[in-house]
């Protein structure tokens, strides 16, 4: 409870004493933000923790993080942003290799599709190679720990914003349509297959962008914070908050992620609670927190609140007297 | 020569567990298109439930064995009133029934890992996240060696039984009037509901008796490999029963039986020729597999309706 007293009427000091937590948060809104893009484009895609991983690792060993071996690649010393830069482009291609043959999946068969591609990736690659340590993990002499919170924030806001913008355009229309049935927007003339290889590029290059910003918040990087545990955990975020706007997965990520430190003064039993608050949350909003009314495409009540006092604020302002 | 049959052996030995195991992930996601995360958590409990009773209250494990599997048929009734019938009720998408079992396998997990000695679970486990072994003695450890090769005779015991479990179901499925009640209202629940089958019911049995396989899957898992704790489930079975159902065809009871061989099967082989990490290469089969025929091996070709 001091935790939620402290965020509420101290969220200076808060901020000072849960500077790490304010991090990942952001990191986890960029996350549900990535998988936000294949959701709204109808596909169930869980690939998302591997580009996550390919992000991290690039920006770790391309900026001179050591292996319990030595250096991952010796002499490579690049800045952190054009490691960031690489590793995004990475995923990218990666997403549209695997794209092409994956993406005609429909529903679970997809998510199990890519879930597969993630644990491939994480059993197959990272475990092994030696560039990644082996599974030991890397070492990462530079990360930039607090100073990384604020680039985390910035990229968030930004991104959210374009995300935002996108779902009024051709793009995002079409994505709508194709989640709402993929045949009839075929028959619409929407090129179906294109439309959504942008999205899962799009999703992977965001959730790169997530991995390489994380990594940096802590000296040392652990294949096992790239499993299936963490491709689930976006999806629960998303799900949460609802899909129907990009608000809706990053307030999800958000009230997840410091749900544990809310909860800590249950002790033992955080991860029970935990378990129930989630069924309880699926149970009375199965469409999530933010969703539109049926039938009528408005949002709903939660999102109406703020437009009515929004409007309300507006009808404040002096009216221009009638002529 | 003796070392490649010897793990081809135990490649169909821990691919009959499988195989079990996978069966249930199949049978409700046909009746339900949900994927049911709850499951491996289910193959958990059977395996505590049993270890506990063996261990701590000195039942019999012949005795013990039933009981585990009652338990987990149980768990099965909570998995659909809690995490799946509510949903059902209210119209919620399946994604949403997938993230309320995975709030139901949290608790479960969470409540195992934190029953130590002295908290108020204890008569159900008392060794938190540690992993525990059947203490010797008290379980069938009897083994045949024949031509230089070690059988265990509970690892045979495990082939028959799966194989048998197999047959009765498939022939339940196909032939019984029980069996033709659960494909109608995996075909369309709207109308069995119509022509009046009892659609809750059938998806209560069905969830009861998948769980109760997940149970001893969990339970002969924990005999074959000595080796019981509360991540048995998460760790061991939950993905590779995804790839076990994907392999053999989604739905199709002889396509996860065949499913869980061949996995079994490809492990075995990837030991014997890189002699490295098994867990690869089942997500590279199931990868394959479902870019070339997304089907499975035994499943039906099905295209959208219009």
């Amino acid at each position: 409870m001091a935790f939620l007293t402290q965020l509420l009427f101290h969220p200076f000091t808060w901020y000072h004493a849960h500077q790490l937590l304010a991090g990942q948060i952001g990191v986890d809104g960029l996350l549900a933000l990535s998988i936000w893009l294949t959701l709204y484009s109808g596909q169930l895609t869980l690939a998302n923790a591997g580009f996550m991983a390919i992000g991290a690792y690039s920006s770790v060993i391309l900026t001179g993080g050591t292996t319990s071996t030595g250096p991952a690649a010796a002499g490579v010393h690049l800045p952190l942003a054009v490691a960031m830069l690489v590793g995004i482009a990475l995923a990218a291609l990666v997403a549209f290799v695997i794209g092409l043959p994956v993406l005609r999946l429909k529903g679970v068969f997809l998510a199990i599709a890519t879930l597969g591609f993630g644990e491939a990736l994480r059993y197959g690659l990272i475990l092994n190679l030696g560039i990644t340590g082996k599974g030991q993990g890397l070492n990462n002499p530079h990360a930039t720990l607090t100073s990384g919170i604020t680039p985390i924030w910035l990229a968030l806001v930004v991104l959210a914003f374009l995300a935002w913008r996108l779902t009024g355009t051709k793009t995002g229309h079409a994505w709508a349509a194709i989640r709402e049935d993929q045949l009839a927007a075929a028959a619409q003339g929407i090129d179906v297959a294109r439309y959504k290889m942008v999205a899962f590029v799009l999703g992977a290059m965001v959730a790169a962008l997530a991995g390489g910003l994380g990594a940096h918040l802590s000296f040392l990087i652990d294949s096992n914070d790239y499993t299936f545990t963490q491709a689930i955990a976006m999806l629960i975020w998303a799900v949460v908050g609802g899909i129907a706007f990009v608000i809706g997965p990053i307030v999800g990520a958000v009230l997840l992620t410091i749900l544990p430190e809310v909860l800590r003064f249950t002790q033992d039993y955080r991860q029970v609670i935990n378990g129930i608050i989630l069924i309880a949350i699926v149970l009375f909003r199965p469409d999530g927190l933010f969703t539109r009314r049926k039938g009528t495409g408005n949002p709903s009540r939660l999102l109406r609140g703020w437009a009515f006092i929004r409007r309300s604020w507006a009808s404040r302002r002096p009216q221009p007297a009638p002529p | 020569m003796r070392n490649t049959i010897q793990q081809l052996l135990n490649g169909i030995f821990i691919g009959s567990i499988y195989a079990l195991f996978g069966l249930g992930y199949t049978l409700v996601f046909g009746l339900l298109d949900v994927l049911n995360l709850a499951h491996s958590e289910v193959f958990m409990l059977g395996a505590v439930v049993t270890y506990s009773l063996v261990a701590l209250h000195h039942v019999p494990f012949l005795l013990a064995v039933p009981l585990g599997i009652v338990a987990g048929g149980l768990l099965g009734l909570v998995i659909e009133f809690v995490a799946l019938r509510p949903l059902r009720r209210r119209g919620a998408p399946p994604i949403a029934a997938l993230i309320s079992t995975i709030g139901l396998a949290l608790i479960l997990v969470a409540l195992i890992e934190q029953a130590k000695r002295g908290s108020a679970l204890a008569w159900l486990w008392r060794d938190g996240a540690n992993d525990v072994q059947f203490p010797a003695g008290k379980v069938p450890d009897r083994i045949w060696h024949l031509a230089g090769l070690t059988l265990p005779v509970d690892k045979l015991a495990i082939v028959v039984i799966t194989v048998a479990l197999m047959a009765v179901l498939a022939y339940v499925m196909a032939k019984t009037p029980a069996g033709r009640a659960v494909r109608a209202v995996a075909e369309n629940p709207r109308a069995a509901q119509l022509l009046g089958v009892n659609v809750d019911r059938v998806i209560t049995i069905t969830l009861v008796v998948s769980s109760a396989l997940a149970a001893l899957a969990g339970i002969l898992f924990a005999l074959a490999l000595n080796d019981i704790s509360p991540y048995i489930g998460r760790d061991q079975v939950e993905l590779r029963g995804l790839a076990v159902i994907v392999l053999g065809g989604m739905g199709s009871i002889p396509g996860t039986f065949i499913g869980g061989f061949t996995l079994g099967l490809l492990e075995s082989v990837t030991i014997l020729t890189l002699g490295t990490d098994v867990r690869a290469v089942g997500f590279v089969a199931l990868f394959v597999m479902l870019i070339l025929r997304p089907s499975g091996l035994l499943g039906r070709q099905t295209s959208e309706r219009v």
